[in-house]
């Protein structure tokens, strides 16, 4: 079985640390993967750019709309994901566009962060 | 554009400001560093030019900016570079060589109109950034034209340009297609830099007279880059119509004049014309019920008007009704209700009014127990519009319209 594991964290709270603690934290990730890593458990993973990067598509009728932020609808959940390379955001935005779920629920496109 | 002491360096930056930070902006594909260069350009130009303007001001800029940016990249390489990081800066394009009319290319302006009106930007983002790259304002004046503290406007000008940069945004022509789909985002921009220079009647404030002049630019620039769009040309002549009864909408004191009080000879006659043939151009390109285009349509049919009482009003209301069907809201819907009024009697535009829904949602709004008040006079019920009026009088937040209603009690007396 393959499993997403999702992180969910407040985005402000890295702010708040001292360097120290953001030190200790970067460090425990690395710790993690590496474990993950040597156990086989790991398929990917990546971080993300924060959410004021966020662009959410949609397509409704045929057309295409992207409003600026986050996905934010608790109607729905997160049922899937694409990692995709794409030259800018207008091409990651067409490419989302073309995504069935886009037809009758929104795909957030966030960048990923680089290393 | 403060402290700039040279009167042919702040007119060739105005005049030339957009295409001079796109050219840069294609170079550089960083903004940021685009808007940089330009200022360091611009105190360079202003310690050099003297009495002697170079030939061709515009490309003198460019040039300068362009060697600036590059000092910039290569002082931030440097510091990475002593920081271990290794830097993959490609020099951008060179421009000493280039000849003056090649250091622009057409759709320069377009690509950089088109960045600053990403729907990826939240919208007042967009509208902060539009004036500032492609109007060329200072942020200082950009803020006090929204009533926010300079810190709060620099502040959202430095989040758009990092989610420009983080997410990827591109500074790029955008095809037939999308030049539709996207000039709605454009026009919304300079509609609400438009509002924002017209809502204020008081007229004392030079900055928000300056946004009209400027939203007039914009959307004669959206039109020049796209001149088969139709909303572009129905936004043009809207605005156009509306603007050229400035004069005559504020009053010595600073009041508010009714439409119907206005002295028409006050009207700006040459921007009436070409808002009129605008207008025309708007309903052949399409579509003719475009909002913009009805709006600017309605807007015509005052402007042709030689008086208030020869308005067509069952035009505007038949026009206010094609409105209200691709744009519904409910301040479109107490306009219909007054057209229907002055054309057929205030009976049947205050049992518009009186309808529950509407009543529901403009409750609160001054502007609609105003025009109330107004039709109930107009129908003889004196008592009810008083009424009417003292309730507007205690929703209203402005001077000027506060005068007016206090006026209106007066004369109902």
């Amino acid at each position: 079985m393959q499993y997403l594991l999702m992180i969910y964290v407040a985005e402000g709270e890295w702010g708040t640390m001292s360097e120290a603690e953001q030190k200790k934290f970067t460090g425990e990730y690395a710790t993690f993967t590496k474990a993950i890593v040597e156990s086989k458990n790991l398929q990917g993973g990546n971080r993300l750019q924060p959410v004021s990067t966020a662009t959410t598509v949609r397509v409704r009728d045929g057309k295409i709309s992207k409003t600026h932020g986050p996905f934010a609808e608790t109607r729905e959940q997160l049922g899937g994901y694409y990692l995709v390379d794409a030259k800018d955001l207008d091409e990651a935005c067409a490419i989302a566009a073309r995504i069935p779920g886009a037809r009758h629920g929104s795909i957030e496109v966030r960048p990923i962060s680089p290393m | 554009m403060n402290g700039l002491a040279n009167a042919s360096l702040s007119r060739a930056y105005r005049e030339n400001g957009a295409r001079i930070h796109a050219a840069l902006v294609r170079r550089f594909h960083d903004l940021d560093l685009a808007e940089d260069a330009v200022q360091e350009a611009l105190v360079a130009a202003l310690e050099q030019w003297g009495d002697t303007t170079p030939d061709d001001p515009a490309a003198w800029l460019v040039r300068t900016a362009f060697h600036k940016g590059v000092d910039r990249l290569r002082r931030a390489r440097l510091h990475r570079d002593k920081q271990g990081v290794v830097a993959e800066l490609s020099e951008p394009e060179a421009v000493d060589d280039v000849p003056s009319e090649d250091l622009f290319r057409q759709d320069d302006t377009l690509r950089l109109v088109f960045l600053c009106c990403h729907p990826a930007l939240p919208f007042e983002s967009q509208v902060a950034l539009t004036l500032r790259t492609v109007s060329c304002l200072t942020t200082a004046e950009i803020a006090r034209a929204f009533l926010v503290p300079e810190a709060t406007m620099a502040q959202r000008l430095v989040r758009a340009k990092s989610k420009i940069r983080d997410a990827g945004i591109p500074f790029r022509t955008p095809d037939e297609s999308e030049i539709d789909e996207r000039i709605d985002a454009v026009l919304s921009v300079v509609y609400l830099v438009f509002n924002e220079g017209y809502a204020v009647t008081a007229g004392q404030n030079l900055v928000r007279e300056d946004l009209c002049t400027e939203a007039l630019r914009l959307v004669r620039l959206v039109v020049d880059l796209a001149p088969q769009s139709g909303p572009s040309a129905g936004l043009r002549a809207l605005l156009l119509l509306t603007d050229a009864r400035r004069a005559a909408r504020v009053d010595a004191h600073g009041d508010v004049v009714l439409l119907e009080d206005q002295d028409r000879s006050l009207w700006n006659r040459e921007q009436t014309e070409w808002g009129l043939a605008e207008v025309e151009r708007a309903i052949r390109l399409g579509p003719p019920r475009h909002p913009y285009t009805l709006q600017a349509a309605i807007a015509a049919v005052h402007a042709r008007a030689g008086s208030a009482a020869e308005t067509r009003w069952d035009e505007i209301a038949s026009l206010y009704e094609l409105l209200a069907d691709v744009a519904p809201s409910p301040i479109v819907a107490l306009n219909h209700a007054v057209a229907i009024a002055m054309a057929h009697g205030p009976a049947e535009g205050l049992s518009r009014l009186d309808a529950p829904t509407l009543r529901g949602e403009l409750d609160g709004e001054h502007l609609f127990h105003a025009a109330r008040g107004d039709l109930l006079h107009r129908a003889g019920r004196d008592a009810d519009a008083r009424a009417a009026y003292e309730r507007a009088l205690s929703l209203v937040t402005n001077d000027p319209e506060r005068r007016f209603l206090e006026r209106r009690l007066r004369e109902l007396a």
